[in-house]
């Protein structure tokens, strides 16, 4: 059982052995995904100019629906914008999303069961970590905006979305704790 | 020093506006954010009240997007880089 409480300004969450392992294993392949399809940096020596001004990086989507999500196009009718927009900043927003849930990995592994301190900056990192997560899971569930709530809460035990469900809906539930501890 | 005749100094005020056009940063409605995940990025990353980030978090989901800051171009693609950061769903265009 996952609890949270509050002290001060620090928000202490301790999980369940099971729960601990379950959001490391999550956070791990969303590192793998976010790390996959990452182009190399320019180096000093391949190309000074773009290594200077970090200039190298992909100007088009991503082709997995998930990444295509988590790292959106900034314009929705100008795709020559869009392009020159990513190619100065998609890097740097997957090695941003990387570094959250590396925080959240190292306090797990660090901590395994036991209670975890979360000062103020790293309760960020865990909130965007949690939040590129339900991106993820939920993009893949392919959950719609009309969607019905209760449908997706009556999927019967053996339909194979059942569980990844579940571990939406916790996700979702962490959030919402860690939010509300938050303030 | 003398004042400067007023007719000088309209027609650069004009001048000034046409240089700089206006650009706004839009969120937009996605069905797995959480209300209040929305209402706090827009509290934390742009400084809103809570009665403000309330109010664009809810014209984002009733209306499916909201224009949350404008400026311009440079700082409206800083705020959409850091809407993406947070797994907002944002864009950029003039208004």
């Amino acid at each position: 059982m996952t609890r949270f409480r509050k002290r001060r300004k620090t928000v202490v969450v301790s999980f369940a052995e099971h729960e601990a392992d379950i959001l490391a294993n999550l956070l791990r392949n969303l590192v793998e995904l976010l790390y996959d399809g990452m182009p190399p940096r320019a180096t000093e020596s391949s190309d000074p100019l773009a290594a200077l001004l970090d200039s190298d990086g992909p100007t088009s989507p991503p082709e997995d629906v998930v990444l295509r999500r988590l790292l959106p196009d900034a314009y929705s009718e100008d795709d020559q914008a869009s392009a020159e927009f990513r190619r100065f900043t998609e890097r740097g927003l997957r090695e941003g999303k990387v570094g959250d849930a590396k925080r959240v990995l190292s306090a797990l592994e660090e901590s395994g069961a036991d209670e975890i301190a979360l000062e103020p900056d790293e309760q960020l990192a865990w909130l965007r970590a949690i939040n590129d997560l339900r991106l993820a899971i939920g993009t893949r569930l392919d959950i719609k905006e009309e969607d019905d709530y209760a449908t997706w809460e009556k999927l019967p035990d053996d339909d194979p979305r059942r569980l990844t469900y579940d571990l939406y809906d916790w996700l979702g539930y962490l959030q919402s704790a860690l939010l509300h501890n938050m303030r | 020093m003398s004042t400067a005749p007023s007719e000088l100094e309209s027609p650069e005020v004009d001048e000034a506006i046409e240089l700089s056009p206006p650009w706004v940063t839009i969120v937009w409605n996605d069905p797995v954010n959480l209300m209040d995940y929305v209402t706090f990025v827009f509290q934390t990353y742009f400084g809103y009240s809570k009665e403000k980030a309330e109010k664009l978090m809810l014209q984002v989901h009733q209306e499916g997007k909201s224009a949350v800051s404008n400026g311009n171009r440079e700082a409206m693609e800083r705020d959409v880089e850091a809407m993406h950061t947070y797994g907002l769903w944002a864009t950029c265009e003039k208004s």
